[in-house]
């Protein structure tokens, strides 16, 4: 198996057997480039998605069919609609969320940019249209906050999923702007954030603007959507239609802010997430300096701190969104990556963690691959 | 006429550090650039036509600051990627 990692400063791969006791990296890949995100197609594993870009350059995807070894650069990375004369037109800046299609439509993938913008490809890839029916849609603009910084900070899109039983059915986040959902692949869109708080807001029960930081939809249950807002953990059950907030039951020295947050491949109700702090001017660090994982294997009615292995004190680190993931094996094995170039693997469901990567650049994904 | 390419560039260039291409401004010296190293633009022009944030033109070492900018066959063109302070 595999973990993809996607840094400030280029991609990596890291490869074990199936007991991940030993792990070997290969790398870097793109050195010096800023690479969000890497995915691997899981209707063709040996294909990976890579969003990726200099610095000086404008952002563009490449496309790898033997697994990173080489790669091919898409002839048409996503661009928005040129405006009309006189108008301001939105331009991508980065290529942020990589996600693939549906199992039945195996050359789409969705593309998610900073500022918030939707793209699908049909051609695995190689080519990318706007969703006109998000990006053109006259809401569009009251729906996206802007925001000045480029991602993983300020205002992006993101948590791009597809129903895994209705390639019509889309879901995804925005920070900011919150959770929409379309049912007919991508034609026309409607929020979806009842229940979750937008305390930053003057109405915290706006019907969107909040700020999802991760929202994922459970792959044996796709009704259950759980998501790590900027306010707080929450679950949906998606026939209600209502978010409750779950991380009211985290110590509340802890708080329940964070970035990311991954679910259990076999078990609904089990989640893990890793707290940040979110007081006073937000350091959005591990809280007092003492990282560890939260888990919750009863959706969230109660959750159990995870920390042997990790640093007891003094580590300042954060775990961005896409930096957190699961495999497939049992029991189930939980990765992150921090901001300060170090991967942590756990071969238990996060009851032990031990570091298999350190020295690399700041760390913004890690994805799973078999 | 002849065209100076920075190294984040090259890779559409095959490594050459200086490469030939024709245009009566810089909008058309940058769409023929284009259709000899295919996706070349993008890279330096958005889909607004701006010129992004980190790259500057310059012909016969004058600042060019639109595509608009006119060109003789004879003048030399310089790409440059701004410096941005280390953190890019």
């Amino acid at each position: 198996m595999h973990l993809l990692i996607g840094t400030r400063k280029g991609a990596f791969i890291l490869s074990s057997d199936d007991k991940r006791r030993n792990w070997s990296m290969r790398g870097p890949i793109f050195l010096g480039h800023i690479v969000h995100h890497i995915v691997q197609d899981p209707r063709k594993p040996n294909v990976l998605l890579m969003a990726a870009r200099p610095g000086h350059l404008g952002p563009s995807l490449y496309r790898s069919t033997n697994f990173g070894k080489t790669w091919k650069e898409s002839s048409a990375p996503p661009a928005f609609a040129k405006a009309k004369e006189g108008e301001k037109g939105l331009v991508a800046q980065h290529v942020f969320w990589l996600a693939p299609g549906h199992a039945s439509e195996p050359k789409v993938w969705y593309a998610g940019t900073s500022p918030q913008g939707l793209f699908r490809s049909e051609d695995g890839g190689d080519t990318w249209q706007s969703v006109d029916g998000f990006n053109l849609n006259p809401m569009r603009d009251k729906w996206c906050a802007a925001g000045e910084e480029g991602p993983p900070d300020g205002a992006t899109m993101h948590s791009i999923s597809v129903d895994p039983r209705d390639a019509n059915h889309i879901y995804l986040g925005m920070s900011s702007g919150g959770v929409f959902e379309s049912t007919d692949r991508g034609a026309n869109w409607a929020p979806l954030n009842k229940g979750c708080s937008a305390e930053f807001l003057p109405d915290p029960n706006a019907e969107y603007g909040h700020d999802p930081h991760c929202v994922r939809l459970h792959p044996q249950n796709p009704d259950r959507l759980y998501m790590q807002n900027h306010c707080g953990i929450y679950r949906m059950d998606r026939a209600e239609g209502l978010w409750h907030r779950i991380g009211t039951k985290m110590p509340k020295k802890i708080g329940d802010i964070g970035f990311g947050i991954v679910l259990h491949p076999r078990d609904t109700e089990t989640a893990w997430v890793f707290p940040m702090d979110g007081t006073t001017v937000w350091p959005r660090t591990s809280p007092g300096g003492k990282p560890a994982m939260y888990v919750t294997r009863d959706a969230g009615k109660s959750w159990q701190r995870q920390d042997k292995g990790l640093p007891a004190e003094q580590a300042w680190f954060t775990v961005k969104r896409q930096a957190m993931c699961v495999d497939q094996g049992k029991p189930v094995g939980v990765y992150f990556g921090t901001t300060s170039g170090e991967v942590w693997a756990s071969r238990d469901e996060g009851e032990s963690w031990k570091d298999i990567a350190r020295h690399l650049p700041h760390i913004y994904c890690v994805e799973h691959a078999i | 006429m002849k065209v100076f390419v920075p190294t984040p560039l090259r890779s559409y260039t095959k490594n050459r550090p200086e490469v030939s291409a024709a245009g009566r401004t810089m909008g058309e010296l940058l769409l023929d650039l284009d259709r000899q190293f295919p996706g070349m633009r993008f890279r330096m022009i958005d889909e607004q036509d701006g010129i992004r944030q980190h790259i500057r033109f310059f012909v016969n070492g004058e600042a060019a600051l639109d595509l608009n900018v006119e060109l003789e066959p004879q003048d030399e063109v310089q790409i440059i990627c701004a410096i941005s302070g280390g953190g890019k």
